[in-house]
């Protein structure tokens, strides 16, 4: 067994207990006025340094350079699409590396694979790609991880970029996992805010923890690319530029690079909604509070007037409400809307995990003591059955202008 | 058919309270569970053998309490299962996690299907069960919510995918990783049988040097990224409540709302 790098310095402790508090695995107790790691429960996640005034923790970490990350250069996109259309993320991500390029002195590259996708491509251009490296191939046209790792994998290993980014979807996360193993590179999932350290050379990533509750800032000192995804809604898109060009890359790919393990065999669209949960600028979610199913249709009229998607809570999905596509929350998805209004939701933690980054809250609820309210920007206490139907009419009057969100 | 599930230990977030003063959580006293995902991913197993028949084993890489997870799912009709537990892992990243995990299913040997849930509860990364699939050269895939068929004369699987927009169907050729979503199943209670069984069962704890990794590819030393800070992000400025008569209160949340709204 090898000694785990933490330890208490024990003079310069002074047993405040602060460390106790701020460790968020139970690690830290007190002895004799001094802190005490248990180092079978501490993950080294660093939160009790931190924490301490004193200087009293101390991590070792091993400082080992693999890779000669001087070589490395660009910020890459990896653009992705949904209902064969370019996917907002990808367009929120290229304007989020216009930021970080422009750091670091360097330049946007979008990465595109896919099969006659040639019209798209001008689009990113005017909104911030400087170059686009294209991989056009019949076996590219249908996302299947395994032949889309090792063709990116290819490309990031001939044009070594120094950043990667990826949106925080079923598809990006799956996939970058993938390359992050095969080159051995650094990954962070799910970041929420991505700023350039320009001294270091380095991209500072954060990222929500425990649900939210904590976050996170992470680095990758040694290894190159640096990669992370990125949920929706950090960046605004760029300004539409139709006077902005770019140089196109197209990239042959020999085809040992495909899998044949893996067969897709049809896609099926959810028709009930119309707007991706994820993606959605607004979303209306409803829960228990509406008692049956039927009055679903209320949120739906809701939703409706603001061009919203309509999420649901674990309550009124487990009983069979709602579809599970819909479930907001720590066992279904996690979304940033810019607004998010909760229908009869309590707010329960699992819930708020998925939805508390959202910039507005609002929440409708007939109990004032409702949690939903400690994180709501504006809350209606009443009865949601009288509520809901005159914000649906107030709303759609003033939408008759335009539903857009700014 | 030879199945691995894949589960972590995490701390019971139903029991987290938010401390309402200082916006911060509660952590003391909270219990550990087995990742809510990872459930789903335990009782899918067991459905595959009950379908199809197979040999199903358990592994977690965690500290010593990690064993009461692993306990769990042999009450709950798991074949074996295997703990991985060493000091030298502590602090692994994501990559290095799958490395260990993935070199513990080597070790294991023969198997055809690898079953993880879609994310932990504590991490939310999502990315161990593709790594584990990448270090092995598996093919995978994420966020099943179904198992439809299985073609033992293949070895392959046909199955759905529940992606943002709806969901597809994919065919593999096992071995091969899945990670599984909550609408897959309705993970069972253990039985008394079952806590009975376990409680006997030896459960394997191997360290690094048994799966043949080196001590640089693991722990801090392995893993690309580093934590530099946590910190607690700044609560949520107080809201505006309306109460009292609805058409009131309607009224002043569009008025509010307009700002937000083009």
């Amino acid at each position: 067994m090898s000694e785990k790098g933490i330890k208490v310095i024990n003079e310069k402790c002074v047993g405040c207990g602060v460390c106790v508090k701020a460790c968020p695995f139970g690690a830290i107790t007190l002895a004799n006025k001094i802190a005490v790691i248990d180092l079978n429960t501490c993950t080294l996640c660093g939160a009790c340094r931190e924490a301490c005034s004193f200087d009293a923790i101390e991590i070792f970490k091993p400082q080992i350079v693999r890779t000669d990350v001087s070589g490395y250069q660009g910020v890459w996109v990896f653009i992705e699409e949904e209902s064969e259309k370019i996917a907002g993320v990808s367009f929120e991500l290229l304007n989020k590396a216009r930021q970080l390029a422009s750091d670091l002195d360097t330049e946007v590259v979008g990465v595109y694979l896919g099969h006659t996708l040639k019209d798209k491509i001008p689009e990113l251009f005017y909104k911030g790609a400087d170059k686009v490296i294209f991989v056009d191939h019949p076996k590219l046209g249908h996302y299947i991880a395994e032949n889309y790792a090792n063709v990116i994998s290819h490309l990031i290993q001939k044009y070594k970029p120094e950043i990667v980014l990826a949106g925080a979807t079923t598809t990006g996360r799956s996939l970058v996992s993938r390359i992050a193993i095969r080159i051995y590179a650094g990954l962070t999932a799910d970041c929420t805010g991505l700023d350039i350290d320009k001294d270091k050379h380095l991209l500072i990533q954060t990222r929500p923890a425990f649900g939210g509750n904590i976050m996170a800032q992470i680095i990758t000192p040694n290894h190159r690319p640096q990669m992370a995804t990125v949920r929706h809604k950090v960046m605004p898109e760029c300004e539409l530029d139709t006077n902005r060009t770019g140089k196109l890359i197209q990239e042959k790919v020999e085809e040992d690079l495909f899998d044949s393990r893996i067969r897709f065999i049809d896609f099926l669209k959810e028709e009930a909604y119309k707007v991706n949960l994820a993606e959605a600028d607004i979303i209306v979610s409803g829960g228990r509070g509406l008692q049956k199913p039927e009055n679903f249709e209320m949120i739906k009229a809701l939703a409706d007037s603001l061009g919203a998607a309509i999420g649901a809570s674990r309550a009124a999905v487990d009983a069979g409400w709602m579809p599970y596509s819909h479930q907001v929350g720590q066992t279904g998805r996690t979304v940033s809307p810019k607004i998010y209004i909760a229908c009869g939701i309590s707010g329960q933690i699992q819930h708020l995990v998925g939805m508390q980054s959202a910039k507005v809250i609002v929440a409708i609820n007939k109990d004032p003591q409702a949690p939903i309210f400690k994180v709501a920007n504006y809350g209606i206490v009443g009865d949601i059955f009288k509520v809901i139907p005159l914000l649906t009419k107030a709303l759609s009057n003033q939408a008759k202008t335009s539903t857009q969100c700014i | 058919m030879k199945i691995v599930v894949c589960l972590k230990q995490v701390p019971d977030t139903t029991d987290v309270k938010i401390n309402p003063e200082t916006n911060t959580l509660i952590r003391e006293g909270v219990a550990s569970i087995i990742n809510p995902f990872d459930m789903y991913a335990i009782e899918e197993a067991i459905l595959l053998k009950e379908r199809f028949g197979a040999h199903t084993v358990a592994l977690t890489m965690g500290p010593p309490q990690a064993e009461t997870a692993l306990r769990e799912t042999l009450a709950l009709g798991i074949d074996e299962a295997v703990h991985l537990c060493d000091r030298a892992f502590a602090g692994s990243d994501t990559w290095a996690t799958s490395l260990v995990l993935a070199k513990a299913i080597e070790k294991i040997g023969e198997v055809d299907l690898v079953i993880c849930g879609k994310q932990a509860s504590d991490g939310d990364t999502a990315q161990v069960g593709p790594g584990i699939a990448a270090h092995l050269n598996l093919p995978q895939a994420t966020y099943v919510r179904k198992v439809d068929e299985f073609d033992p004369e293949h070895n392959k699987i046909r199955l759905e995918r529940l992606l943002e927009e709806g969901s597809e169907i994919l065919e593999i050729q096992m071995p091969a990783l899945i990670t599984v979503v909550k609408e897959i199943n309705d993970p069972r209670l253990p039985s008394l049988r079952g806590k009975m069984k376990a409680k006997g069962q030896t459960i394997p704890v191997w360290g690094y040097r048994d799966i043949g990794v080196e001590e640089r590819q693991i722990g801090l030393q392995g893993s690309p990224t580093q934590v530099v800070k946590i910190f607690t992000p700044p609560p949520r400025e107080k809201g505006m409540v309306f109460e009292g008569e609805p058409e009131e209160c309607v009224e002043q949340l569009v008025g509010e709302l307009k700002k937000h709204l083009l």
